[in-house]
């Protein structure tokens, strides 16, 4: 598979409350908690640094998961964040 | 439980602001005959100052940031606070009466990505709406600058106090919303002003209208639960642990002159940024912690009240009228027009209020 790169959308709100990440989507004010994980990616998710790297900056390196499936894990949870108008997704970087 | 209910009761626990209005300005081109301010300006906050504040509430964990008014269109510097605002990634919700939007500023809060803002209209008639606002042409303007903000995609509510000289257009406010793609928001309650005076209280819809307004179906939702017979009291384990309302727990308001409130219709100085860190005073001020003491079972006359479980009391309101632990007499009208049922607080108000005058009766509200 190609490159997959992620950045934040840029009409969500987002706070970390409680040491969960709030986010509302800029969409239709639907608010999301994202866990642990999905909030590294989503706070990671600069546009410029591919999928795979951020999985192994900071998924790999704070659990013990092996590359592929934490990749195959994240790409499904960036799709469902994509699919919620918080992220994008591209196959190449993302102009901010 | 709704995850924005979790995440409110998550920010009380952690002691978070959660939901902070600032008022950027009490000047307004308006003059609306209900308007609880004074439209002198008395030193607003620079821009500097309420970016410094911005940058507090961000690093106290507020979440939803409302700014309002006054009129926030009459600070040239608006946009460039929005921008410090969604640059902190608070969810945004501007109050305004839209008479000064254009194309390019509705744009400008599009690309911010701002969550909402909301229009005071009180009429579909501009003769109503224009002598409320004592602005002439103002509705034009505010529908005008409404159906900007709407084509450049923004989410947009109308907000229709309803009070005596506008108490039968809600139904076309409605529809007039309703064709705008905005979202409808009905208010029948009237502040006292800041500095107290009580007079514009007079401009509250009288009972049999109150309670036609909580008895149709298109305003309330289901009429018939909303107007039920009261329930009794809270039980009494849980009113030992029931907050009255979120107002200095997860809530806050600061004014333009930067002191900081419960609420703002709470007006009970608890600091000013000016002077202190908002957080210092979020979490140390004597006002606040007396606020966050009250349970539903401190308050005198309420916790034993039949309307109990029921009420909307406002705390802000009851401090307003002397007593925070008090039940609020225009939330026991509210009730008494909802159910039709008089709380003993609102019988032993009215006997009190004309000693000689005639117990007042039970009114029945129509459905």
């Amino acid at each position: 598979m190609s490159a997959v790169y992620v950045a934040r959308a840029t009409h969500v709100a987002a706070r970390m409350i409680g040491g969960e990440m709030m986010i509302m989507s800029g969409r239709d004010s639907s608010l999301f908690s994202l866990n642990p994980t999905a909030s590294a990616l989503w706070q990671a998710a600069d546009g410029v640094t591919p999928l795979a790297e951020l999985v192994e900056r900071h998924i790999c390196a704070a659990y013990d998961v092996e590359p592929r499936v934490a990749l195959a894990d994240a790409e499904e949870v960036v799709r469902d964040l994509a699919s919620h108008g918080i992220l994008r997704v591209s196959d190449r970087p993302i102009e901010p | 439980m709704s995850l924005l209910h979790e995440l409110g009761n998550r920010a009380i626990d952690l002691g978070i602001p959660l939901g902070v209005q600032v008022d950027l300005t009490y000047r307004c081109n308006e003059r609306c005959v209900h308007c609880y301010l004074d439209h002198e300006d008395h030193g607003e906050m620079t821009t500097a100052e309420v970016k410094g504040v911005l940058d507090q509430l961000a690093e106290a964990g507020t979440f939803f940031l409302t700014l309002s008014g006054g009129e926030i269109f009459m600070r040239p510097d608006l946009l460039e606070i929005v921008g410090h605002a969604r640059a902190h990634a608070f969810a945004v919700k501007l109050k305004t009466n839209a008479v000064m939007v254009t194309r390019a500023k509705a744009a400008r809060l599009a690309a911010f990505g701002v969550d909402e803002v909301q229009i005071s209209v009180y009429s579909h008639r501009p003769e109503v709406h224009d002598a409320i606002t004592r602005l002439p042409g103002s509705l034009e303007r505010t529908l005008a600058g409404a159906r900007a903000l709407r084509s450049a995609g923004l989410k947009v509510s109308f907000a229709n106090v309803i009070m005596k000289p506008n108490a039968d257009d809600y139904p076309a406010v409605r529809s007039l919303c309703e064709a705008l793609g905005a979202e409808y928001k009905a208010d029948a309650t009237i502040t006292p002003m800041l500095d107290g005076d009580r007079s514009v209280l007079a401009l509250n819809v009288d009972a049999p209208k109150l309670a036609q307004i909580y008895c149709d179906d298109d305003l309330v939702g289901d009429a018939d639960a909303y107007c039920a017979p009261p329930a009794g009291p809270p039980d009494e384990e849980d009113a030992l642990h029931t907050l009255p309302c979120s107002a200095g727990h997860s809530a806050a308001y600061i004014s333009p002159y930067g002191e900081v409130f419960p609420c703002v219709q709470f007006p009970m100085l608890a600091g000013n940024v000016r002077g202190a860190r908002f957080i210092d005073i979020w979490r140390d001020s004597p006002q606040f912690a007396e606020v966050r003491a009250i349970r539903q079972s401190d308050l005198q006359g309420c916790s034993s009240c039949a309307h109990g479980s029921g009420c909307s009391r406002c705390p802000g309101l009851a401090y307003s009228e002397g007593n925070m632990r008090g039940p609020s007499i225009q939330d026991c009208e509210r009730s008494f027009a909802r159910t039709g049922v008089a709380s003993d607080n609102l019988l032993a108000h009215r006997a009190g209020a004309s000693a000689a005058g005639p117990r007042p009766v039970i009114w029945m509200a129509q459905k």
